[in-house]
């Protein structure tokens, strides 16, 4: 790609930076013209200097890290297999189980531990397929327009009309509760926000100066989308993305809780089903793994949160 | 007799990001009289804005009042207790603002809006206060007023809603009338109609206006007197003849000279300043300091204006006063 | 009459996604692993020899798939959704017993959602940097968070053993039966849990809403002129205000109901509420297909009609879309 391209290319990003100077002008007066702060290596490198500044995006990616941390080296940590059964049923929490044991007599901490890499896989990678489709979608939804447009927003349409829980339960009740099933049922289900937001964001930009020079430039259609028009609807993408983990971490506690965890493989939202009928016997067993599932959902929306006003200063004050 | 409304020694400031307070508008006075009118002149940015929501206490957040005091009919608006300012506004001070299609609700119909004032100041029962609102839409010149009265915003011209904005404005009688820039989002010839309303109903009414705008040449004639505003500070200001006559100020001079015409039957002025539009820029808040604001871009700047702080507004002749350094050398 | 005919061509796009939603189905049933007879009487359903091959016969398996949709399309437009083995019930008898539970439920939720959850709003953005303020964020954040069939499961152990205060089981009370007044009490009393369950997640995500929506209207033109026009300062906020903020309030109330259905039937079956989420689950654990999809189907239903339903009242508030041009 040539020079004149690439910084063509970042032109609409750049004001970002400027975006945040102006913002302290109040609505109502013509603000004096924003003064460039220190010119920055790359739109990347302000927004995630921006990212830095908000505690709470800070507080999110901390726990975020550190339960990914105890994911990857759970086995290390506590090495008890969280499918077998280590004493009694219902056992309260004490020195030998430190968060007690199930409704089977298994260790409830070693499924915490253990259960959170199941979880947060597929919430990484169904979210990962929701994007793919959403974007997609959307992409040529919103750059092509026309009857592309008109058909993909059919679909989506329809997809709309199916609760993407109730759709994702029939799908893994037909083709089985396992975690591959799970995975892709979630992410199957849940695109449509990703789309609606990849074909507005392409719509807009598909008709900016920028990019009619490049079309006029002689470039082709995928050329335009993949090195154009994408890298600048990136950032909402990237928010949405980081959203998408923490709904599929929910579905798939609420797929196990309607009983479609996959059986064998310890996972939270399987703890919770499987002991949630007996809630009163043994609260440990059930409070637990959906504090899990909490923070991790909490952890991954602050993150969202903190991108987002990186990269939208101009909500900042909200 | 004592005048409508008198501004002393106004400033208005902004709080910038890091709580430091920013000039906005600095010392302004002036007076206005029953039935007359007076224009404040400026490019945009330059306070005239914040000079009329100060008045109707409507600053936006962030924005305040550093010193000075705004008397209308006496009182002073900046220490009236919030519950007195709304019965103050709407009933004895009213405004037009600039952009009838943002500035009327989209979801209500232009009778309902003009009819709500006079619900709420003047104790009519909802079914008096909108035969009143019809009356008002006759009185603004709307043809076919009961039908209009139940059509919404969006129905109508951009004249249209003008007129209802000023309707809106004149329901309760106001003794101070403010108008925003009243014309700038429409086209010449309503424009004209637009002016001609507001000097037709101040006839009738005696209505004291404050009419803002950047265009001199517009209001030449519906002004009695006029305040130029350049970044933030008056400049000049004197009767509207004299000032369309003899322009001291270079700023003034200049934005007179990128009228084409002066529909006010004085003379051409001798020398025209061919700016055809001023250059440079207003500067930038925050970064004025004592210097005169207008340095940069005027082109009679001599030492004096560089080495000395811009002066205060001196009388040149009876109610025309300049603060230029070289109002006396730019002789008319 | 713009009205209708706009209804009219809703209705009509309904109709075609719904017989879209029933092939769906039917691609499902093909789709899935093992014989299509077996997804129809459900695996656990313990059909007999007899019942299998009497299946087949119904539903046309023997000849090309192209006939086999066109069956499956005519029994359901006749209102037959296939039969439960697991129930011994047709399934839309089961579905119109469960429906009216669930539907209370979810209205008494979007009710209280909407109603609590835009006042937070309206009154946190006064002042966006209030206490308030910050606990509308919070809150957001943590019900966003938190899953809903969690945070049902901690206020039944609340309010089953630590505090019990309320019913946190059923619908009314089964042991000393209520008649009258005092069985729309009852079932209030039993409808608190649940509903507030269902809400919280809702209350989160409409207050931060309309906290964003009304500090964006607050600092409209026309907010400026009610307070030029000297208005009290509750008929700027409430009517000159709101009525602006609640339009994209509407939209996303709309685009939710799906949602809110699905949610009914995780809390139902936290709280035995006799609605669709019991049916579901029992359905799952037999693998009664023919319910589920029938759940399915009628989850588009509902969805569809709350989309309408939101259609209409987003014209009610909004005259500019009223001319039916959208």
């Amino acid at each position: 790609m040539s020079t004149v391209e690439q910084t063509l290319i970042v032109a609409p990003t750049e004001p970002s930076d400027a975006g945040i100077t102006a913002n302290a002008a109040a609505p109502g007066t013509t603000s004096a013209p924003a003064q460039p702060v220190a010119k920055a290596a790359s739109p990347a490198r302000a927004a995630l200097r921006q990212f830095l500044r908000s505690p709470s995006g800070v507080a999110g990616a901390i726990m975020l890290l550190l339960l990914i941390l105890v994911a990857i080296l759970g086995p290390i940590l506590w090495p008890t297999d969280p499918l077998e059964i280590v004493g009694l049923p219902f056992a309260p929490p004490d020195p030998d189980a430190l968060l007690g044991t199930d409704y089977l007599g298994r260790d409830v901490l070693a499924g915490l531990i253990h259960g959170g890499r199941a979880t947060m896989t597929v919430g990484a990678v169904a979210a990962f397929i929701t994007i793919i489709i959403g974007v997609s979608v959307g992409a040529l939804s919103g750059f092509f327009g026309g009857w592309i447009d008109s058909l993909l927003v059919k679909i989506s349409e329809f997809f709309q009309v199916l609760p993407p829980l109730l759709f994702a339960m029939v799908l893994v009740t037909l083709f089985g509760p396992k975690l591959t099933t799970i995975t892709i049922a979630i992410g199957a289900v849940s695109w449509t926000p990703a789309a609606r937001l990849t074909r507005a964001e392409f719509m807009r930009l598909r008709d900016l100066d920028f990019i009619k020079a490049s079309r006029a430039a002689g470039a082709g259609n995928w050329h335009l989308i993949m090195r154009v028009v994408l890298p600048n609807a990136l950032p909402p993408i990237i928010v949405s993305a980081t959203l998408a983990i923490g709904v599929a971490i929910l579905f798939e506690g609420g797929l196990s809780f309607l009983g479609l965890g996959d059986p064998n493989t310890m996972s939270w939202g399987l703890m919770i089903g499987q002991n949630r009928n007996y809630v009163l016997d043994a609260w440990w067993a059930v409070t637990f793994p959906g504090a899990a599932i909490f923070l991790a959902v909490l952890a991954v929306s602050l993150v969202g949160d903190g991108i987002n006003d990186a990269v939208n200063p101009r909500l900042r004050r909200r | 007799m004592a005048p409508v409304l008198s501004v002393e020694d106004l400033s208005v400031s902004m709080t910038d990001r890091d709580g430091k307070l920013v000039p906005v508008l600095e010392n302004l006075s002036f007076s206005v009289d029953r039935g007359r009118t007076i224009a404040l002149v400026g490019e945009s940015g330059c306070g005239k804005s914040m000079t009329a929501l100060a008045i109707m206490r409507l600053l936006p957040e962030g924005f305040v009042v550093t010193s000075g005091r705004i008397l209308l009919e006496g009182e002073d608006v900046l220490t009236a207790r919030n519950q007195r300012m709304r019965a103050l506004r709407g009933d004895t001070v009213s405004m037009v603002f600039q952009e009838p299609m943002t500035a009327l609700n989209p979801l209500y119909t232009v009778g309902d809006q003009i009819a709500e004032a006079l619900y709420h100041h003047r104790n009519l029962s909802r079914r008096e206060a909108n035969e009143q609102a019809v009356e008002f839409l006759k009185a603004v010149q709307i043809p076919a007023a009961e039908h209009r009265a139940k059509t919404y915003p969006h129905q109508m011209s951009g004249g249209m809603r003008q007129r209802v904005m000023i309707a809106m404005a004149i329901a309760c009688k106001p003794k101070l009338l403010i108008a925003d820039e009243p014309t700038t989002a429409l086209d010449v010839t309503v424009q004209a109609q637009i002016f001609d309303l507001l000097a037709k109903l101040q006839e009738e009414t005696e209505t004291a206006i404050v009419l803002i705008t950047h265009d001199l040449g517009a209001v030449a004639e519906l002004a009695d007197d006029i305040a130029v505003l350049y970044a933030g500070r008056c400049i000049e200001t004197g009767p509207s003849q004299e000032i369309a006559a003899r322009p001291r100020h270079p700023y003034t001079r200049g934005l007179l000279a990128c009228m084409p015409h002066l529909a006010i039957g004085q003379p051409k002025p001798s020398v025209w300043v061919d700016l055809g539009e001023i250059p440079g820029m207003v500067p930038g808040l925050g970064n004025r300091g004592p210097d005169c604001a207008f340095l940069a871009r005027c082109s009679y700047a001599s030492e004096v204006c560089r080495s000395q702080p811009q002066p205060p507004l001196g009388a040149i002749d009876t109610g025309h006063a300049v603060s230029c350094w070289l109002a006396r050398e730019i002789a008319a | 009459m713009t009205l209708l005919t706009h209804l009219f061509g809703r209705l009509a796009n309904a109709a075609m996604l719904l017989l879209a939603v029933l092939v769906l189905n039917f691609c499902l049933i093909h789709a899935a692993p093992g014989d299509p007879v077996q997804v129809i009487a459900g695996e656990m359903g313990g059909a007999s020899a007899e019942v299998i091959a009497a299946l087949r016969a119904k539903y046309g398996l023997d000849h090309s798939v192209l006939q086999q949709l066109v069956t499956y399309l005519r029994n359901v437009l006749l209102g037959d959704f296939g039969y439960s083995y697991y129930f011994n019930q047709p399934v839309l008898g089961l579905i119109a017993q469960r429906l009216p539970a669930t539907l209370y439920l979810a209205f008494a939720s979007v009710v209280v959602a909407v109603v609590i959850g835009t006042l937070l709003g309206v009154v946190s953005a006064r002042r966006p940097n209030g206490l308030l303020s910050h606990i509308v964020t919070v809150l957001s954040l943590a019900g966003y968070a938190a899953p809903i069939f969690w945070t049902g499961l901690l206020l039944l152990l609340l309010f089953g053993r630590v505090w019990p205060v309320l019913p946190v089981s059923g619908m009314a009370d089964v042991v000393h039966p209520k008649a009258g007044l005092a069985y729309v009490l009852d079932v209030m009393t039993h409808l608190i849990l649940p509903a507030t369950t269902l809400a919280l997640v809702f209350v989160a995500q409409y207050s931060r809403l309309a906290r964003v929506n009304m500090i964006d209207v607050l600092s409209a033109d026309y907010v400026r002129t009610a307070r030029a026009k000297g208005l009290p300062e509750r008929v700027v906020i409430f009517k000159h205000a709101l009525r602006n903020a609640l339009i994209p309030i509407v939209t996303v109330v709309g685009l939710q109901f799906g949602n809110l259905f699905a949610g009914a039937v995780l809390v139902e079956t936290v709280y035995s509420w006799p609605g669709m989420g019991r049916l579901v689950f029992d359905s799952i654990l037999r693998r009664d297909y023919p319910t589920l999809m029938a759940v399915l189907f009628f989850s588009a239903v509902i969805v569809i009609a709350a989309n309408i339903v939101t259609d209409i009242v987003y014209r009610l508030i909004d005259p500019r879309i009223r001319g039916g041009a959208r």
